[in-house]
């Protein structure tokens, strides 16, 4: 697909809008002119809905999936031919084979908790990574970059281990503790956007703070804190979504479905022993648990974007 | 400018206690050479330093941590490091008349929690030096401030000291704990792995097998029952490579043109565009991976809808072709990337100085010339870093590959797909096939390219060396 020559033959049109306006473009233009940015302009539309249908028709598939009666997973028509709302009923009710109500209450659990303590990790690293100056500051940033290349698949199976180990496997509440454990432990490694912007803070704020007798401690809580609200929302969502986005830890550490989280459940729907019956569940619990998590990334954004332009305004 | 009253101001309590210390620094070394016989005491009976200057609560704690540490040592900790020597004495398990005439079970020894206690240990002296080496200082501090000031520091100043010169000891306490235990630990635990016989045919029971595994998957006969040999490496490696450049750079570049399409003049309904495009991001990245997976199977629906239009016969072989699967996988990762590349690069691109492309029209530059010689090199100079990582992220594309295509169309007798990353490759072999010891090399192999690669690109980025021009 070379679609930006095609879509843009022309010389003027493919440039941004800010500066079109001071350019000699802006100047009377000839009919032949006019007609070729016509040309230019409908193409441009034309490609980029062809497109944006491209990206839309997942989504808008299984959302219509979530509502028809037929439960088999492969049709033959795009819509479905008879729409009913039991897959919705069915999915909190039937818990004799899956039981979704449950992996939804442990998911709640579980990400309320990594939620907090990544929070207070990340906060607290990213505080002295910004602010403290200390022997081992570069060896331990170059570490956690490092680290943070690796993902938590690649030691998986020793992570189970571990837990194993520590005896957190094999009980219901011992899974839940483990997995809270695996998704917030290590997360102080993931300082680095904390620390980016704890450094747009003016550093004459804590001197002037430090000069009234604040210790570093203080100064953490008292000044950088309120400052840090944008940022301290961002990394609670962040945190918040990391056990419903993850399937790839949860599907090693917990063995048995009592285990489950909901994007475990929602995979395991689609195994060949249940996909027959759960296909159109699955496709109800995809659109349940999508929902709050759309919801939550466009806050996420809003309050990353707004932090971005900087902490400290004026 | 501000940067060197940061650093000064780090400084300052450091400058100010020195010269109490009597010019001898807080190393080691001084404490052993200046130190007194408590200071050196300090080293055999830790805490003893801090007892005799009247710092109780920390003496005692330190000499707590010790007993305990000696305590554990002596009654689990040497026979678990000492069980690191042989893995799996007993390799199998059964029942038999011992020499009493007793009836009894013996179980197979279970290495994998030998291993992983001794490692274990392994950490945990590590960590006992380090109290043991903070110790002597302590106890060598605790000796020259009392000799200069008459009296040493006492819990309630270590603790003011915690909340303010040495916060980032207090504050990175945890979070440092936590690293090592869930991040450190299973990679040396994994690591470890890789050297010796633990694979499928040896689950419980397994010896130390020195480098046999590398030399198993770096020949080209490599071992039919692992399913691994070195062509087959090799082809994983190169897709992998392969896969991350077209990963990164035709979302970059895709994405950039979508993003300036948007931008363009007459384009009308920006901000819907830009909502339309951005949706894909807010599903959860496995429903959408899996949703399209089943729309791209053999029965699946666009398969079902081409052959109801009559366009095809047969069902496209999204993911039984070698060749589809891997063009498949790579332009359903445009679905999921090309949105992010457009949320990033709109901003950049509407920053470009605006004089820039006014100074180049007039010079009689026409379109392509003002990209390649103005929008794409403010591109790239702002937005390196984020192809760096995204570089980096796309060699670890796990949810992508494993959910979409799951390594298909798989040989027989390879464990590897053609459409297996190294991070799935690694994955099957270790959790689906139980071969933890050729996983673990895999792995490895995977660590030193990433590690090399990325901390060079990293120290040669502008934002790693000007981090501090940002206060």
């Amino acid at each position: 697909m070379t679609a930006i020559p095609q879509a843009t033959p022309q010389a003027s049109a493919i440039l941004p809008d800010a500066p079109a306006g001071a350019s000699p473009a802006s100047a009377p233009v000839t009919g032949g002119e006019r007609r070729r940015r016509f040309v230019a302009d409908t193409a441009t539309h034309v490609f980029l809905g062809v497109l944006a249908l491209a990206w839309l028709i997942p989504i808008v598939w299984i959302f219509m999936e979530s509502f028809n009666k037929n439960t088999l997973p492969f049709t033959t028509t795009f819509f479905p031919t008879e729409y009913t709302f039991g897959n919705y009923t069915k999915l909190f009710t039937d818990t004799s084979v899956m039981n979704f109500p449950r992996m939804f209450m442990r998911t709640l659990v579980i990400a309320v908790f990594v939620c907090a303590i990544q929070l207070i990790f990340v906060l607290c690293v990213g505080y002295v990574m910004s602010r403290l100056r200390f022997r081992t500051r570069r060896p331990f940033m170059n570490t956690a970059l490092v680290l943070g290349m690796f993902p938590g698949i690649m030691a998986v199976i020793a992570i189970y281990f571990i837990l194993k180990a520590m005896g957190l496997t094999g009980s219901s509440l011992g899974t839940m503790v483990g997995l809270i454990l695996v998704y917030s432990a290590g997360s102080g490694a993931g300082f680095y956007v904390m620390k980016g912007f704890m450094d747009t803070i003016p550093a004459s704020m804590d001197e002037a703070a430090v000069l009234d007798g604040c210790t570093r401690w203080q100064v953490f809580t008292k000044i950088i804190l309120p400052i840090t609200k944008p940022m301290l929302v961002y990394q609670a969502i962040i945190g918040f979504l990391t056990p419903w986005l993850d399937f790839v830890l949860v599907k090693v550490i917990a063995r048995t479905q009592d285990n489950y989280t909901v994007s475990l459940g929602l995979w395991q729907m689609l195994q060949k022993e249940y996909i027959a019956e759960w296909y159109t569940r699955f496709a109800a619990g995809a659109v349940l648990v999508s929902i709050p998590i759309a919801i939550l990334f466009i806050v996420m954004q809003r309050f990353y974007q707004s932090s971005m332009t900087g902490s400290v305004k004026g | 400018m501000t940067q060197t009253v940061v650093a000064e101001r780090a400084d300052a309590p450091r400058r100010a206690t020195r010269p109490s210390q009597g010019g001898g620094g807080t190393g080691l070394g001084a404490a052993f050479t200046h130190g007194d016989a408590f200071t050196r005491g300090s080293a055999v009976v830790m805490g003893l330093g801090n007892l005799a200057r009247r710092q109780y609560a920390k003496g005692a704690m330190f000499l707590v941590v010790e007993a305990g540490f000696l305590y554990l040592l002596v009654t689990r900790g040497l026979g678990q490091l000492t069980g690191l020597g042989n893995l799996g004495p007993v390799t199998k398990g059964g029942q038999h008349w011992d020499a009493d005439g007793n009836y009894v079970n013996v179980n197979p020894t279970n290495s994998v929690a030998r291993l992983l206690y001794g490692v274990a240990w392994v950490f945990a002296i590590v960590a006992f030096l380090l109290v043991w080496a903070s110790a002597v200082r302590s106890a060598y501090r605790a000796q020259e401030l009392a000799r200069a000031t008459g009296r040493a520091p006492s819990l309630r100043d270590d603790v003011r000291e915690l909340g303010d010169e040495r916060a980032h000891q207090s504050l990175l306490a945890l979070p440092v704990v936590g690293i090592v235990v869930f991040t450190i630990l299973p990679l040396v635990f994994m690591i470890s792995m890789a050297f010796t016989t633990f694979d499928k045919n040896h689950p419980v029971a397994f010896q130390w097998a020195g480098l046999s595994n590398f030399a198993t998957v770096l020949s080209p006969a490599g071992s039919a029952a692992a399913g691994v040999s070195l062509g087959l490496f090799l082809r994983v490696l190169a897709w992998t490579l392969v896969w991350a450049v077209f990963a990164t750079f035709l979302n970059f570049f895709l994405g950039m043109g979508i993003a300036m399409l948007i931008l363009r003049r007459g384009t009308r309904l920006k901000g819907m565009w830009r909502a339309l495009f951005s949706m894909s991001i807010a599903v959860p990245q496995f429903v959408s991976l899996l949703v399209i997976n089943q729309m791209l199977q053999d029965q699946g629906i666009v398969n079902q809808l081409l052959k109801n239009w009559g366009l095809i016969d047969h069902s496209l072989p999204f993911f039984t072709d070698a060749w589809w699967a891997r063009g498949t996988v790579i332009i359903v990762n445009l679905w999921i990337g090309i949105p992010f590349t457009i949320m990033q690069i709109t901003g950049v691109l509407q920053n470009v100085p605006g004089e820039l492309y006014e100074a180049a029209r007039l010079d009689g530059a026409n379109w392509w010339q003002l990209y390649r010689s103005v929008t794409l090199p403010y591109v790239f100079f702002v937005l390196t870093p984020y192809l760096i990582v995204t570089f980096t992220a796309n060699i670890n594309n796990f949810n992508v590959i494993y959910l979409l295509s799951n390594g298909a169309p798989t040989r027989v007798g390879e464990s590897a797909g053609q459409t297996d990353l190294l991070i799935t490759w690694l994955y099957k072999l270790t959790v689906d096939q139980g071969n933890y010891n050729v996983g673990a090399v895999i792995g490895i192999m995977t660590f030193v390219v990433l590690g090399v690669t990325a901390l060079i690109t990293y120290r040669n980025s502008g934002s790693y060396k000007n981090e501090e021009e940002l206060q």
